[in-house]
């Protein structure tokens, strides 16, 4: 399975594209690093394969078929900032169950103890929430995973726990990962393969 | 000054905390309105009849808030007037929030909606709120209909407007995005993600809107636009009171408007304190 973005073009304002006639491809099982400078777009590019940004130019297809709306996303983004991305007013085992039932088994990969089930979002650290939004967004449907800059918050020891347990998930599951980071060690050490934006932009 | 503040509060509420302060300072506001409700319910006619030998007379401990030119107890008329005020407030209060969240949500649907709920919160806020008021209840007929709807339908824009941009702020956060990534429907959304932040708004508003209300029903009755002249209610009281002011019975009016400031000040405190126990770190606003 290939998720592929086709000749992306993108601007937040009119003619003054970020990204113009972008092309990037990502196979099953596939781990790719982009690193990039601040502003050069990276995000906005991982919002458009993700389907988070509909206003752009171009095509992004699974296997030359469309990601269709209103149901399940098989592309999967993670962001951040995870305390962004949890309900405030939601328990730790609602948020963790939203899109399917997580297995013990992913809990116990990612390290999430039973007793942050019952807590809320503000009583957890940023590495743990993390943590919770990797799981929840590794379910049987997700082909694609954007993790985009997901552990620049965490210490190097997280940093190392997290990612360790995403590559055995990944492995085991079949999906490609998007790396996103400035960080060129950490990339170099993850990922098969490794884009730069300048490059993707100038083509 | 700040240690004097400091050991009165001490000596007054013991070793409670900060919360334990606050939930008994709502229970302790809340009894007290309830009971003025609750006491002006079982008020009977007997004890608001005419009695021409004891009219005009000063507070006393037998009529706490003294007698009118009738001879009518004022302390019972207060209580009267304060209950039917109460209770006229919290049914303008309530259909104003019913409005306001109606038009909130509907505001959401889209473009064209959003922009109509606008222009009319603009529209209304534009308008004196005093005269809004006269206006509909006259147009309805005046009485005390005429005030409840008149107030009921002129408090909603600023709740509305406040439940406009609180959904508009929720639908840009990334675990709505995310939500919809998962496949969630829109009413699913709505109903799991959004409400839970809007109910607490809710609730508050319709307090704080108590006053209000209670406030402009006071002001219309007062101005003659309002209650017919034989309901006790307590811009009646004052106004008639105005009369007799000149005369020195000066009791017809401070003690039911001190009632009233009251009753107003509880309300308020109920909804302050309410929002600090909902959202803790707003408690420094």
């Amino acid at each position: 399975m290939y998720l592929k973005g086709e000749n992306i073009s993108f601007g937040y304002k009119k003619n003054n594209f970020i990204l113009k006639n972008v092309n990037i491809c990502l196979g099953s099982g596939e781990v790719l690093g982009l690193i990039g400078d601040s502003g050069s777009g990276k995000s906005t590019l991982c919002k458009i394969l993700a389907g988070y940004e509909k206003n752009y130019t171009g095509t992004v297809s699974i296997d030359g078929k469309k990601i269709p709306d209103g149901v399940y996303n098989p592309v999967q983004l993670i962001f951040q900032h995870p305390e962004k991305a949890v309900n405030p007013k939601w328990k730790m085992k609602d948020i963790l169950n939203e899109s399917y039932v997580v297995p013990q088994k992913i809990l116990d990969s990612f390290g999430i103890k039973k007793n942050w089930l019952n807590r809320w979002p503000n009583e957890l650290s940023g590495g743990e929430l993390q943590r919770f939004a990797l799981a929840r967004a590794l379910s049987p449907k997700t082909k694609f995973l954007i993790a985009d800059e997901i552990t620049t918050m965490v210490d190097a020891i997280t940093q190392v726990q997290i990612w360790d347990s995403i590559l055995d998930m990944v492995d085991e599951l079949n999906i490609g990962v998007l790396v996103v980071s400035h960080d060129k060690k950490l990339i170099n050490k993850l990922c098969h393969d490794i884009v730069y934006m300048s490059d993707l932009i100038n083509i | 000054m700040s240690t004097a503040v400091l050991t009165i509060n001490k000596g007054l509420s013991g070793g409670l905390n900060l919360r334990q302060k606050t939930i008994l300072l709502i229970s302790f506001m809340s009894l007290l309105l309830l009971t003025i409700v609750i006491c002006s319910l079982f008020i009977n006619e007997r004890s608001l009849s005419t009695d021409f030998d004891s009219k005009n007379l000063a507070p006393s401990l037998k009529h706490p808030f003294g007698t009118d030119w009738m001879g009518r107890d004022m302390f019972i008329r207060t209580i009267e007037g304060l209950g039917l005020s109460i209770m006229i407030g919290a049914f303008a209060s309530l259909i104003s929030t019913l409005i306001s969240v109606i038009l909130g949500l509907f505001s959401s649907v889209g473009k064209i909606a959003d922009s109509f709920v606008s222009w009319l919160v603009d529209l209304f806020l534009s308008i004196p709120h005093l005269l809004l008021i006269i206006l509909i209840s006259i147009g309805f007929g005046g009485g005390a209909t005429g005030v409840i709807i008149g107030v009921a339908l002129t408090h909603w824009p600023s709740l509305t407007r406040v439940v406009r941009a609180e959904i508009k702020q929720l639908k840009t956060q990334e675990y709505v995005h995310i939500s919809r990534n998962f496949g969630k429907s829109r009413w699913w959304i709505a109903t799991k993600h959004i409400l839970p932040h809007l109910i607490p708004k809710f609730i508050l508003g319709t307090i704080l809107m108590f006053p209000h209300a209670i406030l402009h029903e006071a002001s219309i009755t007062f101005l003659g636009f309002g209650l017919s002249p034989h309901e006790p209610a307590i811009g009646i009281i004052l106004s008639e009171s105005m009369k007799y002011l000149s005369a020195g019975y000066w009791w017809l009016a401070f003690f039911p408007g001190l009632s009233l400031l009251i009753v107003i000040l509880a309300f308020d405190m109920i909804g302050e304190n309410l929002g600090k126990l909902m959202n803790p770190k707003k408690a420094h606003d």
